[in-house]
């Protein structure tokens, strides 16, 4: 499988017969599925549609819920992210992940951005990293007097957007999102919204959202999940517009989820 | 009371939907009346604990104040009162702080670490969780019987102040594993997974971020039971410190007294001078223990300064 990776450049991540149980239960059915490098991907569904499972299963986040157990192969690049020589620490520094409830660590802003390039051996100009990160992150104009505050004196959106910018400050291929905005404030959703629209640019972001018209307004690929199943993916556009599957149009036009 | 609070407080009477809901006056009396009760209960237990101490602490001032002096520090005990003094004692109980704490925190603190973020969920790990759980409510005794047995006469320490501390070592060690899991706990999983989720491996993640937060935690728990070890009498007793010293520790394998054995000899004595100055030691290691109380909440203070 590896070898049509490679004579197709464009896809940098891609899932094959991926199956995710907790304990007995099987919470992600057989979902095969690409994602294409610079692209936003948008997962979405009802809740409890094993959407953010799933997407812990793409960095392996999901190795620390002992009850968790995977099979099936993700390619990252071609390279089996599940395979015994695979290294879920090294994977981990290329695809970054921000989570549902801003997350910050008990340090300065600063000091935020730098542990991860740190303790990874990176040794430049950390004043330009945290600099450059925050710049991405659309976060640098409201902190740029006070980097050495705690992070915890930020406002939630702005927590966020620290979380985002810590996590480009790895310099990851592609970023994982869980629900970025759902613990945010409609101004700092759209904060979040614009940012992702500028840093597809550079990076490839896996989103999950509830909220459809966020999926809408900034994914390129939609993937709609229901009871871990995939049950249709595609143009964002098509999806929205003229869904193939009944479920499909069911659940965006809001008649249940 | 205006209408929506008695909607919210009472029972509605849903007899009349048309009229205004009334309430049941005898049930909101009653109502008014254990909230007030429970309160006054609460006081009172806090007034008594209150009472208690200070009954205590001005009994011990007044009878032991008037004995501390210069020379209260810098002489050894005596068998006449006017000559007697601490000094050995104190430099015991300071060599067993610092000799305890050493043995005692890295490996509590380790064992804690082991146990919350590496031990695997098995059954023989819940087993030596419970038993240390009981450990922490042995007797103190039992612990001097054990530090007799072991470190005294098997490994040959004698009475020396290692063995003392040594004991004292596994007095504290299961409160200090106790009270650093409780901290590590606390630690929420979402600075776990941000940490992992930036490529930190579990050595970095235990060590550069659970550890620091779980720190003021630690310290709390570290202390406190750092104070509990120099207040203990009676392992200390079993293992064979002595009453009467009047020399200080130079070294490890020295045999010492520690304070609370100062107290307790002088306290059994019968002439009343002895109680008095037994008094004063005991306003000593009250100042000694207020010291170390305060630290951990300074310390507490100290790094908590970016809260969680």
């Amino acid at each position: 499988m590896s070898a049509s990776l490679s004579e197709n450049k464009e896809v940098i991540l891609e899932t094959k017969d991926l199956n995710v149980f907790y304990g007995e239960k099987q919470a992600i059915h057989s979902i095969s599925m690409q994602v294409k490098k610079g692209t936003v991907a948008a997962l979405i569904g009802p809740s409890g549609c094993g959407k953010s499972t799933f997407l812990r299963s793409l960095n392996r986040m999901n190795d620390f819920v002992a009850s968790a157990k995977v099979n099936g192969d993700v390619f990252y690049k071609g390279q089996n992210l599940y395979s015994k020589k695979a290294d879920p620490v090294e994977i981990r520094s290329q695809i970054g992940m921000v989570f549902q409830k801003p997350n910050p660590f008990p340090k300065s802003i600063y000091k935020n951005i730098i542990w991860g390039p740190k303790i990874n051996g990176f040794t430049g100009d950390m004043d330009l990293l945290v600099e450059k990160s925050l710049k991405r992150a659309a976060l640098w104009g409201e902190v740029k007097d006070r980097l050495h505050d705690s992070a915890f004196d930020l406002s939630g959106g702005q927590q966020q957007r620290l979380c985002i910018a810590r996590t480009i400050a790895m310099n990851p291929d592609v970023i994982l999102m869980d629900e970025p905005c759902s613990a945010l404030d409609p101004r700092s959703t759209q904060a979040i919204e614009d940012l992702i629209s500028e840093l597809k640019r550079r990076y490839t972001i896996i989103i999950v959202t509830h909220n459809m018209q966020q999926a809408g307004r900034i994914s390129d690929e939609t993937y709609f999940f229901h009871e871990g199943h995939l049950i249709e993916s595609g143009d964002t556009k098509m999806i929205f517009t003229k869904p193939s599957v009944q479920m499909t149009e069911d659940y965006i036009t809001g008649r249940f989820g | 009371m205006s209408k929506t609070n008695d909607s919210l407080t009472g029972v509605i009477n849903l007899g009349n939907l048309d009229s205004k809901p009334s309430i049941d006056a005898k049930r909101k009396a009653k109502r008014k009346m254990y909230d007030k009760l429970f309160y006054r209960f609460c006081q009172g237990t806090i007034f008594f604990a209150l009472v208690t101490l200070v009954v205590l602490v001005v009994h011990i001032l007044m009878s032991g104040l008037s004995w501390i002096s210069l020379d209260f520090f810098t002489n050894f005990t005596s068998r006449f009162a006017e000559r007697a003094g601490i000094k050995a004692a104190i430099f015991g109980s300071l060599w067993v702080l610092f000799l305890t704490a050493s043995f005692a925190i890295p490996l509590g603190v380790s064992a804690a670490i082991f146990l919350e973020e590496y031990a695997p969920k098995k059954l023989w790990v819940q087993w030596v969780q419970i038993n240390i759980g009981n450990l922490a409510g042995m007797p103190s005794i039992v612990y001097g019987l054990v530090g007799l047995a072991v470190f005294v006469r098997y490994f040959n320490f004698e009475r020396s102040l290692l063995a003392g501390s040594l004991t004292l070592t596994l007095l504290i060690l299961p409160i200090i594993i106790i009270s650093s899991q409780e901290a590590i706990k606390a630690v929420p999983l979402s600075l776990r997974e941000a940490a992992y989720a930036l490529g930190a491996n579990k050595w970095q993640v235990v060590f550069l971020q659970v550890l620091p937060a779980a720190l003021p935690g630690i310290l709390t728990g570290v202390i406190l039971s750092i104070s509990r070890a120099i207040g203990e009498t009676a392992p200390l007793i079993v293992i064979g410190a002595l009453s009467f010293v009047a020399f200080t520790p130079t070294n490890i394998w020295d045999e010492f007294t520690v304070l609370p054995i100062q107290i307790y000899n002088w306290a059994s004595k019968p002439q009343a001078e002895f109680h008095e100055l037994a008094a004063a030691a005991i306003i000593i290691l009250l100042v000694l223990l207020f010291a170390m109380n305060f630290l951990a909440i300074y310390l507490r203070q100290k790094y908590q300064r970016y809260k969680l």
